[in-house]
């Protein structure tokens, strides 16, 4: 199994539908621990009752059918899908509805997001899962024509702690998985693609309630995560590689110029 | 565990249509629409033949970031638990990997490096290394190389040719000394090595490979580049056509890898040997520094630009979002909507 989570740091995260894929095919006695523990980007499903698009993922499934955050319904038609208790749908409707605000007006203009809340079967409190799926790409949303591919999934999934003298514990864990392709010059193709993982806890008093608490852990969390990938992975592979190919003549301590210049100033020295 | 897998299924046809998008940069690798034809079969029963798994795990190796092919032969191996198969698989996939990642092993008898690649493959374990007129024999598994032996003359260029492909040879290798720290290059002869002077056209092939690996760092890289060196001696012109790939893979607490690739071709006068391999390298400089200062650009518009249209650092408000106002936001819209639709 730590193979197999071993390969899937490896392969090109273009192609990690491909690679997971096979993994279960070779792997088929660890099927549900590897789709549990491998982040692939989300699918999306039609809710044909409210005429809006869902995000599927474990946790609005059952079976082989996934329910709509929207009209709270299976497709394909399921007889006894699971539910979630009438109190927890009604804070799954507002965050629905708050989140697609977050979204549309605020962050992503455009994208689809779906969240679902759920009891966890041990212990207290309960769950949730906020999911956004973004194309950018130009035959996608993108406005400005800039990404020949773009795709944006963020998965947040929070366990929300019972609440104990006016405050509750909350654990984030986030993932976004990224991928896109530009158009600069004509006969240059420029692809980045991955995925970062982070983590974070806060005990926050309930007093604005939970959906406030659990949103601006996410909003925090989302910035931390797209200053992380701009910054340490793009700059990351940037210098990988600049370290392959330096640009001719640059002087730095390591370069050819500045080794040899170096070279003159040192002879230079030991000669006087 | 049944269930999972049937789950599966129907997502199965799901994943293949969203990946076609993305496969539009990509090199493409025989073995990688063998893949897909395995996932599609799969449709129909669960069981895994032999062959297909030979398949997915050849597929696995070809795919390996630069450097990475011992690593991720050593994971395959835990995953396919069948040291027969394994063999199989890494028999097929080796030799591919290692021609088209143009990898450099060093001589049997210490006198260098020879490059693996399809233009100096006499066959598969034999390789030319045509600066020294050696051939190589190379166990492509276990990536070294176990024999040399001279070069025999028919493997051989002819006089005439060899004075071009040595004057290239030799100013590519002060560029590649200069520009890339651990690089090595070749120039090889695939076309018209028989030709003679004041007679037909012939083809060289010059290669320059550079790979990064450290553990340490989390990070591997490898740049490639072909050119195609097209000496025309009626119309005295030299046409060169150049395919630079580059790829970067990051791995601290996650996964991201960068694959870009640049087509690029110019043409110079043929002057003598000494003069042409001066100028073939010279343009050959040229493009490959920019395609470097247009890889620079891409970063830093990366950066403003590109990730915008996925998402904004801050809302057009510029400020944070209030999410306990969030919801008297909507439903103060919903009635203005109202409003507007009974006026």
């Amino acid at each position: 199994m730590e193979a197999a989570m071993d390969l899937m740091r490896r392969m090109p995260p273009t192609q990690v539908d491909t690679a997971l894929s096979s993994l279960l095919l070779l792997l088929p006695q660890y099927s549900s621990e590897l789709l549990s523990r491998v982040d692939q980007p989300l699918q999306v499903a039609w809710d044909a009752e409210c005429l809006k698009h869902y995000l599927l993922c474990d946790y609005n499934r059952d079976g082989d059918s996934y329910r709509s955050p929207w009209s709270c319904k299976y497709f394909p038609s399921l007889e006894d899908g699971a539910q979630p208790s009438d109190q927890l749908r009604k804070l799954e409707v507002e965050a629905n509805e708050i989140f697609a605000i977050y979204r549309d007006h605020r962050y992503y203009e455009g994208g689809i997001s779906s969240v679902y809340l759920w009891e966890p079967e041990i212990g207290g409190g309960f769950a949730a899962c906020f999911l956004i799926k973004k194309d950018g790409s130009e035959d996608g949303q993108g406005r400005r024509g800039l990404l020949q591919h773009g795709l944006w999934d963020a998965i947040h999934v929070l366990e929300v702690g019972e609440e104990d003298e006016g405050l509750a514990h909350y654990r984030l864990t986030s993932t976004v998985m990224l991928s896109f392709t530009t158009k600069d010059a004509p006969s240059v193709s420029f692809s980045l693609s991955g995925s970062i993982t982070r983590e974070m806890q806060a005990d926050l008093s309930v007093a604005e309630g939970h959906l406030t608490n659990m949103g601006r852990m996410i909003e925090e969390m989302e910035g931390k995560l797209r200053n992380g990938l701009d910054q340490v992975y793009f700059g990351k592979t940037k210098e990988v590689v600049f370290t392959l190919r330096e640009p001719l003549g640059s002087l730095t301590a390591t370069s050819a110029t500045g080794q040899s210049l170096q070279q003159v100033v040192m002879d230079d020295i030991l000669r006087k | 565990m049944c269930l999972a897998f049937s789950l599966f299924m129907p997502l199965l046809s799901l994943f293949l249509f969203s990946r076609d998008d993305r496969s539009a940069h990509e090199v493409s690798v025989d073995r990688s629409t063998m893949a897909e034809h395995i996932l599609e079969d799969e449709e129909e029963g669960l069981e895994v033949t032999d062959e297909q798994k030979i398949g997915l795990a050849t597929w696995f190796l070809l795919k390996s970031p630069p450097g990475e092919i011992q690593q991720v032969a050593k994971s395959i191996r835990g995953v396919l638990m069948d040291e027969r198969l394994f063999d199989m698989a890494a028999k097929e996939a080796f030799p591919k990997y290692n021609m088209e990642q143009m990898i450099a092993i060093d001589l049997a008898d210490h006198s260098g490096q020879v490059l693996l690649t399809k233009y100096g493959a006499i066959d598969v374990s034999q390789h030319l290394d045509p600066r020294t007129a050696q051939v190589a024999v190379i166990d492509h598994v276990k990536q070294v190389c176990t024999d040399v032996r001279p070069a025999a003359d028919d493997e051989l260029p002819s006089a005439f040719v060899e004075e071009h492909r040595a004057s290239i040879d030799n100013e590519l290798v002060k560029y590649v000394e200069e520009a890339f720290p651990k690089g090595n290059c070749a120039v090889y002869c695939t076309c018209g090595k028989d030709v003679e002077s004041g007679g037909d056209e012939f083809e060289l092939k010059a290669v320059i490979s550079a790979t990064k690996f450290s553990a340490q760092n989390f990070y591997s890289g490898s740049w490639r580049s072909v050119w195609k060196i097209q000496v025309n001696q009626e119309l005295q012109t030299v046409e060169i056509n150049g395919k630079i790939n580059v790829i970067a893979h990051y791995f601290e607490e996650g996964n991201v890898q960068l694959e870009t690739s640049s087509e690029c071709s110019n043409s110079t006068l043929l002057q003598s040997p000494a003069d042409t391999g001066v100028a073939v390298v010279n343009v050959i400089q040229y493009l490959e520094s920019d395609y470097l200062g247009v890889l620079e650009e891409s970063y830093s518009k990366v950066s403003d630009n590109s990730f915008k249209e996925l998402r904004r650092k801050l809302p057009v408000t510029r400020t944070r979002f209030s999410w306990n106002n969030a919801l008297q936001l909507s439903l103060s819209r919903e009635i203005t909507k109202e409003l507007s639709l009974t006026r």
